[in-house]
């Protein structure tokens, strides 16, 4: 009986220790599989930080990037768009930006680095929609007759003001999001890069 | 002496059964010069170098990135300022502006992909690298030829002598000889011409780098293929190990 | 087992025969104890049929069965392979063991079949087993020969090109039917596509049947040993064979091992030699299919050439058809021929532990002209060759059609009552 015992004693110990080796063989065939699903160079090449060239836009223009294969809206705000934040500080969900949207730089009423320009990727926070902008104000805009400007999303109705932060009781739960980017020069911005990562 | 005796009697069953097969090599022989072939970051980032200023312009190597290239020791502004001539950005691939239809008018051929081309050029006759190193040494000049230029062993070659600039002026003294079965060997023999920027050690040099860098870039992952594969070994063999014990504890009971 | 996991057995048990399949095919599944190296390599072929499957499923999520251009003049196919090497992580790893498991597929396949050559496993009552191996070995042809197109290199190009050229020798029908296979009058991107289809997805399913059909087959009748003996012919008073033991854990730690030796081997080839030394990925196969060159000399994977040979040894016309037809009917008359052995085989034994000098002698003379062919399949064709190829043939078809004759003649010894 005794002898028997330890026999098993040892099996015992074997078949524990060939598992666990065996599971860390396991272990280590699924990495390649798994890398494999991350995005390849191409994505990561394709993602690479774009260089825009703003020279040209004019106060009230809008003009869009690709980056990272979504739409990067690059807005040049007259004064009377950025005085409508003011009012509308009251009727948007989230006015001092405090849900980390934006990098530490964009944490600021206009949600940017110059007051006038704001870069902001242009995806819905609720599904993915791209919004529209609707920068008519009033009853020209075809919203509602006290619109300010701003932006609204054709899939589910949610609206957002001129610095991209969502009004109240819409469907999006958080505002626009704006991108890591930096000031090359006055003219030129590096989207997807601010140099503090 | 045992051991021996069984090998040669092997040897000779396989020569009398293959002998007289082999002697009837498929296509014409090729005498291909043993590349040394290295993997010493200095002598990749020369053949890098090499490549881009000579190669670059007519063949692309659209699946070669150039961020890759910090892989052998290179930074990205280096990369940037000194190899980037055909992108923008440095996660694109190595990429020219010529227009393939125009390029087939010029050479009667496009000029091929380079990316894998040390991988292709590989046969019974030596290693793609052999065969590399053997052809960039090997052009002289052909009056001929609407290039000027002809080639050892690429006969009537559309490529012109690109390192021209570098290895100078080749001559072909060709010879004829009896092979023995009546009919005639011809063999070419190469001196130099007018002399390049480089002496004959120089220009092995060179190209010996430009040739490692393309082994290099047929398979960017070589090295660490090799290495993963030392743990992978290393790691089943103690696994053959510990299953083999497991094995023999259970079949003690079974006689 | 604690009285909550016994509950849930009993619970799944009354809906699905749980239990009884992990009793049936494992743990009171008898196998003879007497398995020895050879026995090896029909679990090695399940391992590398799940790898090829796994590795497969992996590479479809990056690869494009595209024939056109790329903006680099790179048919997009070719490119999404190297994509696969260079850009995806971890890509060239999987690439290399899906390409060197097709190699090995074959491998394990030729050393299991010659396993049941050696010991007469395809004799009585192990019939079907043996034709649901035939057919997996035809599937396999299938599915290899196919997946080979997907980089579509010289190689894949010219390979197929030939290939489906063959079955335009078939008389009347055969023009038609190989525009029908190619979709197309060359070798195009509507080839690719279908190749890539029929690759990953029909293929794949029949071959799974096949081999579900072969094992549960297999377990029926019970496996066969190195001595032929019958060992449910002894039984003690409970039934269970005398000289069996149960598969699970004896053979299933013993097959652990082989699964282990296979792996060193197999990642040898993976990481150090991935090329097989151009074997198992052809140099010729890393430059993109030009349909106006031939490349000076193809050649089929090496797990072809030996059909390929006979293919090529028949070169006399007969009864008004052209050699080429005839070739073709060789070939296919080869892979055909191996599902006849187990009625043959008219040797009153199965293992060749009893069988005399004569059958030695004469597997032996086959073993080494299928070698012979093997290696005269990837050179070109002299007429020296061609004669040796045709000797090579005569002596693969004499091996089979002769066997009813030579079986009878064989001066057998006595088989035991229990295995040795």
């Amino acid at each position: 009986m005794s002898v028997d015992q330890k026999v098993d004693g040892s099996r015992r110990q074997l078949l524990l220790v060939t598992s666990a080796a065996g599971g860390v063989a396991a272990a280590a065939a699924a990495v390649p599989f798994v890398a494999s699903l991350t995005p390849s160079e191409r994505a990561k090449a394709a993602g690479a930080p774009v260089e825009v060239d703003i020279g040209k836009l004019a106060p009230g223009e809008m003009m869009t990037v690709e980056w990272r294969g979504k739409p990067v809206w690059i807005i040049n705000r007259t004064k009377e768009m950025l005085d409508s934040l003011k009012k509308t500080e009251g009727e948007v969900s989230d006015p001092n930006s405090d849900k980390p949207m934006q990098p530490e730089y964009a944490k600021n009423e206009t949600r940017s680095i110059k007051p006038e320009i704001l870069v902001a990727v242009g995806i819905c926070t609720h599904l993915g929609c791209s919004p529209s902008d609707k920068f008519k104000t009033g009853a020209d805009s075809g919203i509602a007759a006290d619109w300010p400007g701003g932006f609204l999303c054709p899939c589910h109705g949610s609206t957002f003001d001129m610095a991209g932060r969502v009004y109240k009781s819409k469907p999006a739960p958080d505002n626009l999001e704006i991108p890591p980017h930096k000031y090359l020069s006055d003219a030129k911005i590096l989207i997807g890069e601010d140099g503090k990562a | 002496m045992k051991i021996r005796g069984i090998s040669l009697v092997k040897k000779l069953l396989a020569t009398a059964l293959f002998a007289p097969l082999l002697a009837v090599a498929s296509g014409p022989e090729l005498h291909l010069d043993k590349a040394p072939v290295s993997t010493d970051p200095a002598a990749l980032a020369n053949g890098a170098k090499l490549f881009v200023n000579y190669c670059l312009n007519c063949h692309g190597a659209s699946y070669m990135r150039y961020n890759r290239l910090q892989q052998i020791g290179l930074s990205e502004s280096m990369i940037k300022d000194n190899l980037m001539f055909t992108a923008d950005k440095i996660g694109e691939p190595m990429r020219i502006a010529m227009q393939r239809e125009e390029a087939k008018v010029w050479f009667g051929a496009a000029p091929p992909d380079l990316t894998v081309i040390a991988r292709s050029r590989a046969s019974e006759f030596g290693s793609g690298a052999d065969w590399l190193y053997t052809y960039l040494r090997g052009f002289y000049r052909d009056s001929e030829r609407p290039t000027g230029w002809n080639n050892v062993i690429f006969e009537n070659v559309g490529m012109p002598h690109v390192l021209y600039e570098l290895q100078g002026e080749q001559v072909a003294k060709v010879t004829e000889a009896d092979d023995g079965h009546g009919g005639k060997v011809k063999t070419i023999a190469l001196e130099q011409g007018k002399p390049g920027k480089m002496s004959k050690e120089e220009y092995d040099k060179a190209t010996a780098d430009l040739v490692s860098y393309l082994v290099w870039m047929g398979e960017p992952m070589a090295e660490t293929r090799k290495t993963i594969g030392t743990v992978v070994l290393a790691f089943l063999g103690l696994l053959f190990v510990l299953s083999y014990l497991l094995k023999k504890n259970y079949w003690k009971d079974i006689h | 087992m604690s009285k909550n996991s016994q509950s849930v057995m009993d619970w799944i048990d009354a809906r699905f025969p749980l239990t009884s399949s992990i009793k049936g095919h494992l743990t009171e599944y008898y196998a003879p104890k007497n398995f020895n190296f050879w026995y090896f390599f029909g679990s090695l072929a399940l391992l590398v049929l799940v790898l090829q499957i796994v590795t497969g499923i992996f590479l479809v999520m990056h690869y494009k069965p595209d024939a056109s251009l790329n903006a680099a003049g790179v048919p997009v196919a070719f490119a999404s392979v190297e994509y696969i090497m260079r850009d995806v992580p971890g890509g060239w790893l999987i690439r290399y063991m899906h390409s060197t498991g097709a190699s090995a597929f074959f491998i394990v396949v030729y050393l299991h079949m010659f396993r049941g050559l050696l010991y007469g496993s395809y004799r009585k009552p192990r019939e079907l087993i043996w034709v649901f191996g035939t057919l997996i070995f035809l599937a396999l042809m299938a599915e290899a020969f196919m997946g080979y197109l997907l980089p579509w290199g010289q190689m894949s190009f010219w390979g197929a090109q030939v290939i489906v050229n063959l079955f335009s020798a078939i008389p009347v029908i055969g023009p038609d039917l190989s525009v029908v296979i190619r979709g197309d009058f060359v070798v195009s991107d509507a080839t690719l596509n279908r190749f890539f289809s029929f690759h990953v997805i029909a293929v794949p399913l029949i071959l799974i049947g096949l081999v579900a059909a072969h094992i549960v087959a297999l377990h029926e009748v019970g496996s066969n040993n190195p001595d032929g003996v019958e060992i449910k012919k002894k039984k003690d008073a409970r039934g269970i064979p005398l000289d069996g033991i149960p598969f699970h854990p004896y053979y299933t730690v013993k097959d652990i091992v082989g699964v282990v030796g296979f792996l060193i081997v197999f990642s040898f080839i993976v990481f150090f030699a991935p090329e097989g030394g151009g074997y198992f990925l052809e140099f010729n196969n890393f430059i993109p299919a030009d349909p106006l060159k031939t490349p000076p000399h193809i050649a089929p994977v090496w797990y072809f050439t030996p059909f390929y040979s006979i293919l090529r040894a028949v070169t006399y016309p007969l009864f008004g058809i052209d050699a080429k037809f005839w070739g073709v009917v060789a070939m296919g008359a080869a892979v055909v021929i191996i599902a006849f052995l187990p009625w043959l085989d008219r040797s009153p034994v199965k293992s060749i532990r009893y069988k005399g000098g004569l059958f030695k002698i004469i597997l032996a003379v086959f073993v080494i002209s299928f070698f012979i062919l093997g290696y005269l399949g990837v050179l070109p064709p002299t007429p020296g060759r061609t004669l040796v190829s045709q000797i090579c043939s005569v002596i693969y078809f004499a091996f089979f059609l002769l066997m009813p004759v030579y079986s009878k003649m064989d001066k057998t010894k006595p088989v035991p009552e229990r295995v040795s």
